[in-house]
């Protein structure tokens, strides 16, 4: 019978990338209705002194494969490792973070073992009610309570499709980078370390990798950031984010903008939020001149707090908003910038 | 060299409405293009076609409408057009029509199989890796540079999230196309004229009995369904301030992150 729920986690230049983190909080909750053991897959060359952290993260197990083939990422190599592990141990769930890897691994995976894989993810649930239940038996499940319903959105992110893979395992899904949570780090947690051989060989190398080119600046990363400020169209032109950047600075902020922006060339594509860039959950998301196209909003509604400005008082933003100012951005932002510099000096000063 | 490109037809999700009073999406009028990705790789394979003499074949599955989207193709200048299409492919998930795809791909042959990263509709970027997969092909996905075009093999640029590789891949293989690879170009005039004189050649499941069967296809051949979808709740509507002065908008936000403790 299949078992466990195993979580692919990413590493690069030998570091555990968070959604790996947050995909192990996520698998924690589902274990409480399932169940079964959270096991972490580690893939690498020289990365054992990562386990340490996915126990403390809520991994019960960690399946490591080291080998100097796996040291940079490469489709066959980690498909093949990944396919002996299903084989091995046969996952009743196993999920991937929807990076450029997981993207390209997961798929290839779920089509060598013959089985379902739902991207993107937003929502995760073992079926509960004995509708759930009585529908995934109907489709042919086994057992309908080890059934995982998985959300996501379709169509720009207006519509939520829940999907189910009830005739073959392991269930697979992938969920973007900052969807989930982790959970609180327990540096008292341990666990099981299995040492797994994948039986890979030079020959499974099918490509060459002539040269790695790590970015050298740092990269920005907007699932990180606790605070937005971000554009659309309404700011103008590229001039507009110089006003937007004045306001993070103030705040402590990373820049964002819609795909507008990033199409006209105003702003580079990595600060892109929505459906075709980052999924971001700040706790302040401040939207200047951005209409709240349905794929902009699905990559930040997310957001604690949504601050939106924009002149057009129809703009489908202000549907998101939990404070909208309809106004001229260019005349708010700058006088917004000030005031909380003033803001901050005087609370420096009490 | 044979290279093949793989298409989708999408509804143009820019001009998508949704209806204030049903919440749902407002399909009527829509507009039908290429997929970005897809049209992405249709250009990069034009340029080795110019660079080396290559052919181009597109290939789309589809209902016959789809046919538009070949017919546009075709006027950018690709050789030759396929659409694959049948009811009994009607359902399929992106395991299903990897495998359709792959069994009209087999039809057709190639050196070099190009397919954009992932359709506008789905977003799913599973059906190009998957097609790789079951024609055992190596594959490169992410591709936004392709450097060089050699009789066996091609070297091209593969995009992360923090950096690149420089990848040499041996042909056949199959390449994803990001929107980095190539600005597409507009139709020519001859070629629309041209396209209309092309024949677009239909592969239907008849076609495709040697390597498919019923229960591989459609909502049957399909490992997930769809349990149900619905339209996302609405968040309960924010404050708007409207005909305010700019001055009192600035205290206004102030006040709420300093409630809220942002500030």
């Amino acid at each position: 019978m299949s078992k466990g729920i195993y979580v692919v986690v990413e590493q690069r230049s030998g570091k555990v990338q968070n959604v790996g983190l947050e995909l192990i909080g996520e698998a924690t909750r589902l274990k409480e209705d399932l169940g079964d053991d959270v096991v972490a897959v580690l893939l690498g060359s020289e990365i054992e002194d990562q386990v340490e952290r996915l126990y403390h993260y809520g991994a019960d197990k960690v399946v490591l494969i080291d080998n100097p083939l796996l040291k940079e990422y490469a489709t066959e190599p980690y498909t093949k490792a990944l396919a002996a592990v299903v084989k091995e141990y046969d996952p009743e769930i196993m999920l991937f973070g929807a990076s450029s890897i997981g993207r390209d691994v997961a798929p290839r995976l779920a089509s060598r073992v013959r089985t379902g894989l739902v991207a993107d993810c937003t929502g995760l649930r073992m079926a509960k009610t004995e509708e759930e239940i009585a529908k995934e038996e109907a489709m042919g499940c086994a057992d309908g309570t080890r059934a995982l319903l998985m959300t996501r959105p379709a169509f720009g992110g207006n519509i939520m499709a829940t999907l189910m893979c009830p005739r073959t395992k392991p269930q697979m899904a992938t969920v973007r980078p900052g969807v989930m949570k982790r959970i609180a780090k327990d540096t008292t947690r341990t666990g099981e370390l299995i040492r797994f051989d994948a039986g890979l060989t030079d020959a499974d190398m099918n490509i060459e990798i002539l040269e790695v080119v790590k970015a050298t600046k740092k990269a920005v990363d907007l699932t990180e950031a606790k605070l937005i400020v971000s554009g659309g169209r309404g700011i103008g032109g590229p001039e507009g984010f110089d006003m937007l950047r004045d306001l993070a600075d103030v705040l402590g902020a990373e820049v964002g903008s819609s795909r507008a922006c990033v199409d006209a060339g105003w702003i580079e594509k990595e600060r892109q939020v929505g459906q075709t860039g980052k999924t971001v959950r700040p706790e302040l998301y401040v939207a200047c001149g951005i209409s709240g196209a349905i794929q902009h909003v699905a990559g930040m509604e997310g957001s604690e707090f949504i601050v939106a400005i924009n002149k057009n008082d129809t703009a489908a933003i202000f549907q998101v908003a939990d404070l909208g100012i309809v106004g001229d951005v260019k005349v708010i932002v700058p006088k917004l910038a000030d005031a909380l510099r003033k803001y901050k000096e005087e609370k420096a000063n009490q | 060299m044979k290279i093949v490109v793989c298409i989708k037809q999408v509804p143009d999700t820019v001009e998508v409405k949704i209806d204030p009073k049903t919440g749902t999406l407002i399909r009527d009028g829509v507009p039908s293009i290429i997929n970005h990705d897809d049209k992405t790789g249709i250009e990069a394979a034009l340029r080795i076609k110019e660079q080396t003499g290559a052919t181009v074949t597109v290939v789309s599955m589809g209902p016959p409408q789809a046919d538009v989207a070949l017919r546009e193709a075709l006027a950018m200048g690709c050789d030759e057009a396929y659409l694959v299409s049948g009811r009994e492919f009607g359902g399929s998930d992106t395991y299903a029509t990897s495998g359709i795809l792959a069994a009209a791909l087999k039809k057709i042959g190639y050196d070099l199989i190009i397919t954009g990263r992932q359709a506008i509709d789905g977003d799913t970027a599973q059906v190009g890796p998957q097609i790789g997969e079951k024609l055992g092909l190596p594959q490169v996905s992410y591709v936004e540079e392709i450097q060089e075009v050699a009789e066996d093999h091609l070297i091209v640029k593969r995009q992360f999230e923090d950096g690149y590789h420089i990848i040499k891949i041996k042909t056949p293989c199959l390449l994803t196309a990001i929107a980095e690879l190539a600005t597409p170009r507009y139709m020519s005039v001859r070629g629309i004229v041209e396209a209309y004189e092309k024949e677009i050649k239909i592969i239907g499941f008849e076609d495709l009995k040697d390597d498919l069967e019923l229960d591989m296809i459609g909502l049957k051949g399909s490992p997930t369904n769809v349990y149900k979808s619905f339209t996302k709740e609405v968040k309960g509507a924010g404050t708007i301030l409207k005909d305010v002065s700019a001055e009192q908008a600035v205290a206004a936000i102030i006040e709420k992150l300093d409630a809220k403790h942002i500030i």
